[in-house]
C-alpha cells in the first residue's frame, strides 16, 4: 500500500465503523515545543489521521488562533527539519497516518526531494499545501509521488464544478472540502447549504472527502458526518491545547462518546 | 526554479521582455512570478485576468483611464531640470516629479487605473493594504472618485510612524484597519487583506499597491505605472535632448521603478534600482531583497525574498516604511537575473542626507523611499562625471515628517549660506 493510501483508508475505517473520521490539527510544537511528541500522542490515540501544521510566518490563509500558535512555534525554534527529527525519535510509537500542512516556502527552502524521503521515513503520508492551487503544483506533485505521498487538494464552495472535478481526481488521501469561503477559526458556525456543497464534493470524488474550518463541537462533526467521509478540526482544538485542558477528552467529545 | 539563468536564457528573456511578451501564459518572467494563493481565490484571480483581457487595453477603458490621469491626476507629471544639484555631483541631473501627481506619490496611477477596474468588473467594495499610506491614500480617493467603499489595511507600525497618511485615508471616506499581527508592516498587510479577500472573493475587489503578488497584479500595476517612463522619454527628448545615460529609482515591490524602468528597457542605458540597505547587511537589518535575498515564494509570487534557511520570511529594517517589505516584484528578479538592471542598496543615514540635500539645493521634500534613489544617483555621478542622470522622484515628503522630526535638519538655513 503506497503510504497516501493509508490516510483514505483510515477514514474509511471509521465509516465501516459506523462514524465519520476525525482528523485533528496541531501546529507542532505548540504550545510547548518540549512536548510536542506528547502532544502528537495525545490526538493520535484519539484521531484517525493527524494533520501536523508547519509554522510558516506568512500564514495568510489562517485565522487568528493558527496565526498566534504558529508564530508562538517559530519563536520557539520549531522547523521542519526539527519536526522531522523528532518524528524520526518517536515514529515507532505513533501508527496514526500523519498528514501535513504547510505553505509552500517551507517545503521549497527544504527541497522537495529530501522532504519526500524524510516524510516517506517518519510516517508522513500527504501534505496540504494551502497557497498551493493545482497549477503551480506539478514539480511538488512529483517528487511526492516518486515516494508514494499525496498531495491533499482543496476544494471551497466558490470552486466552479469542472475545477472541483479536476481537483478531486488530482488528490490523493483525501479530499479536503474548506466548509466557508474564509479563513480557519471563524466563528460563525457552519453554513447552511452545506449539506448541498458537501454532497456536491462527495458526489465527484472517489476519495473520502473530509470537511474541515468552523468545526468546534460534537454537533458540527455529525452534520458533516451526515455528508462527508471525515471532519477536520483545527482552531478549535488549538484552543483546547493553548488552555491547557485535555486534548483527547476534547476529541472523543466530538465523537459524540 | 532557479535564479541562475544561462548567459543564452538570460539573453532570451531580456528579448521578451522588450518585446513586451512577459508574463507569459503562466504568469511568468521566466523563472519567476507566478500564482500561489489559497484555493478559495484562484476563481477571483481568474476573474480578474479576464477582466484585465477584457478591459484594460479598450478604448474604452484607455479614454477613461487617461482622461483621469489628465484632469484628475494631473499628468504628465513635470520633468525637472536640477540645476544646483547637477553642478554639486559634476552631472546634468533631472527628476521625473511623480511627487507632482494628485495624493503626492506615483502610486495614484495605479489606484485610479484599478478602481475603474474593479467598478467595471462590478465590485461591491475594495480593500487596499499600505506600507507608508501613500497607495492607502491613492486608493480612498480612487474609490471616492468612482463611488466604492474602501477599506485600508496597515500595520501598526505603520500607523504610528505614518500618522499624517492616516487621517488623510479617513478623511477621504477609508476605513483604516490597524493590523497587530505578524511584522504589523506591510507584510503583515498584505496578509490581512488576502484574509478578508478569501471572506468575500467575489464581492471585493482587491487594490493592490505594488507590481507584486500573484499574476495578474504584477502585469496590472506596471502596465498602469509604465506612463511613468513613457512620459519620462518624450520629456528627456524635448527638454534634454536625449535619453538619460542612467536612470535612478527606489525598489520596494517595485511599482514606480517597474513604471519608469519598463518603457526603457531597449533603450542604451544604464538602469539602476536602489533598495533600503536599512542600517547594515545582517538579515533583519534592511530590506534589500534583490542585493541579498534568496529565490522563494512570499504572497503569491516566486522571487526574491528576505528569508533564513528554513524559508521562513525575514522581518526587514527601513527608516522609510514604502521600502520596508521582504520581497520584490517578480519582474524585478527577471531584470536582475537577465542583468538589464542592476540593484543596489542605500543606507538609512545615507537617505536622510540625500533628503537633506535635496530640500537645500531644489526646494523639493522629497519622500524617504524616495531619497535611496538619489543616494545611489549620486556615488554614479561620481563615477561617470559630466553623465546625464534621470531620477524618478516617486512621492513627496510631507508624509514623513513624523520620522524627519526626530532627525534635526543638519543642514543651515538659506539666509546664513
Amino acid at each position: 500500500m503506497q503510504a497516501h493510501e493509508r490516510v483514505s483508508e483510515a477514514v474509511r475505517t471509521a465509516n465501516d465503523e459506523g462514524r465519520a473520521g476525525l482528523v485533528p490539527f496541531i501546529t507542532a510544537g505548540y504550545p510547548d515545543a518540549k512536548k510536542f511528541i506528547e502532544t502528537l500522542k495525545e490526538v493520535a490515540s484519539v484521531g484517525d489521521v493527524v494533520e501536523l501544521g508547519i509554522p510558516f510566518s506568512d500564514p495568510m490563509a489562517d485565522g487568528m488562533t493558527i496565526q498566534r500558535s504558529s508564530f508562538e512555534a517559530l519563536k520557539q525554534g520549531v522547523s521542519l527539519a526539527w519536526i522531522f527529527d523528532r518524528l524520526d525519535e518517536a515514529k515507532s510509537d505513533i501508527d496514526t497516518p500523519l498528514v501535513m500542512m504547510s505553505y509552500l516556502n517551507p517545503l521549497l527552502a527544504f527541497g522537495y526531494d529530501e522532504l519526500a524521503e524524510r516524510a516517506l521515513a517518519t510516517g508522513v503520508c500527504a501534505f496540504i499545501v494551502p497557497d498551493l492551487p493545482f497549477e503551480e503544483s506539478e514539480e511538488i506533485r512529483k517528487a511526492l509521488e516518486a515516494k508514494g505521498l499525496g498531495l491533499i487538494q482543496l476544494v471551497t464552495p466558490a470552486t466552479p464544478p469542472e475545477r472541483l472535478k479536476k481537483l478531486c481526481d488530482a488528490s490523493r488521501g483525501f479530499v479536503y472540502a474548506v466548509t466557508i469561503t474564509g479563513i480557519t477559526g471563524g466563528d460563525k458556525g457552519l453554513p447552511d447549504d452545506l449539506a448541498d456543497y458537501l454532497d456536491s464534493v462527495s458526489e465527484v470524488s472517489e476519495l473520502p472527502v473530509c470537511a474541515g474550518f468552523g468545526i468546534r463541537a460534537a454537533s458540527d462533526v455529525a452534520a458533516v458526518g451526515e455528508h462527508a467521509a471525515g471532519a477536520i478540526v483545527g482552531s478549535a482544538l488549538v484552543e483546547v491545547l493553548e488552555r491547557g485542558e485535555d486534548a483527547a477528552g476534547y476529541l472523543k467529545s466530538l465523537q459524540g462518546s | 526554479m532557479t535564479s541562475l539563468l544561462s548567459p543564452a536564457e538570460a539573453d532570451r528573456l531580456l528579448k521578451a521582455a522588450i518585446a513586451g511578451e512577459l508574463p507569459d501564459d503562466r504568469g511568468r518572467f521566466g523563472p519567476f512570478g507566478g500564482r500561489y494563493v489559497p484555493e478559495t481565490l484562484v476563481p477571483a484571480f481568474e476573474r480578474l485576468e479576464e477582466g484585465i483581457r477584457e478591459h484594460l487595453h479598450t478604448d474604452e477603458f484607455q479614454s477613461e483611464f487617461v482622461n483621469e490621469l489628465k484632469t484628475w491626476v494631473g499628468r504628465p507629471t513635470a520633468l525637472t531640470f536640477a540645476p544646483r544639484l547637477s553642478e554639486r555631483w559634476g552631472a546634468e541631473v533631472w527628476l521625473k516629479r511623480e511627487d507632482l501627481a494628485h495624493t503626492g506619490a506615483h502610486k495614484i496611477n495605479n489606484a485610479i487605473g484599478q478602481a475603474i477596474l474593479a467598478k467595471k468588473l462590478g465590485a461591491k467594495r475594495v480593500i487596499a493594504e499600505t506600507g507608508a499610506g501613500q497607495h492607502g491614500v491613492a486608493s480612498a480617493a480612487a474609490c471616492a472618485r468612482v463611488g466604492l467603499p474602501c477599506t485600508v489595511y496597515m500595520g501598526a507600525v505603520d500607523i504610528e510612524r505614518q500618522a499624517p497618511n492616516v487621517d488623510r485615508m479617513r478623511r477621504l471616506g477609508a476605513a483604516v484597519v490597524a493590523v497587530e499581527s505578524g511584522d504589523k508592516t506591510l507584510r503583515a498587510a498584505i496578509d490581512e487583506a488576502l484574509r478578508e479577500w478569501v471572506s468575500d472573493p467575489s464581492g471585493i475587489y482587491y487594490l493592490l499597491g505594488s507590481a507584486v503578488g500573484a499574476h495578474p497584479y504584477p502585469y496590472l500595476v506596471r502596465e498602469l505605472h509604465s506612463c511613468i517612463g513613457r512620459e519620462s522619454r518624450e520629456q528627456m527628448m524635448a527638454q534634454a535632448g536625449g535619453l538619460p545615460d542612467a536612470v535612478f529609482a527606489c525598489v520596494g515591490g517595485g511599482s514606480n521603478a517597474i513604471g519608469l524602468f519598463y518603457p526603457m528597457l531597449a533603450d542604451d542605458c544604464e538602469i539602476i534600482g536602489v533598495e533600503a540597505g536599512g542600517t547594515g547587511k545582517g538579515l533583519g537589518q534592511n530590506a534589500a531583497t534583490l542585493a541579498t535575498g534568496t529565490p522563494g515564494v512570499l504572497q503569491g509570487a516566486y522571487t526574491m525574498i528576505l528569508q533564513n534557511s528554513d524559508g521562513q520570511v525575514q522581518e526587514t529594517h527601513s527608516i522609510s516604511a514604502g521600502l520596508d517589505y521582504s520581497g520584490v516584484g517578480p519582474e524585478h528578479a527577471m531584470l536582475q537575473a537577465t542583468g538589464r538592471v542592476r540593484y543596489v542598496s542605500a543606507g538609512d543615514e545615507a537617505a536622510l542626507e540625500a533628503l537633506e540635500e535635496l530640500c537645500e539645493l531644489e526646494g523639493i521634500l522629497t519622500a524617504l523611499e524616495t531619497s535611496h534613489a538619489f543616494v545611489a544617483a549620486r556615488a554614479w555621478a561620481k563615477e561617470n562625471p559630466g553623465k546625464r542622470i534621470l531620477i524618478g522622484n516617486s512621492g513627496r515628503g510631507d508624509k514623513d515628517m513624523p520620522t524627519l522630526t526626530k532627525y534635526p535638519a543638519k543642514v543651515r538655513t538659506h539666509a546664513s549660506t
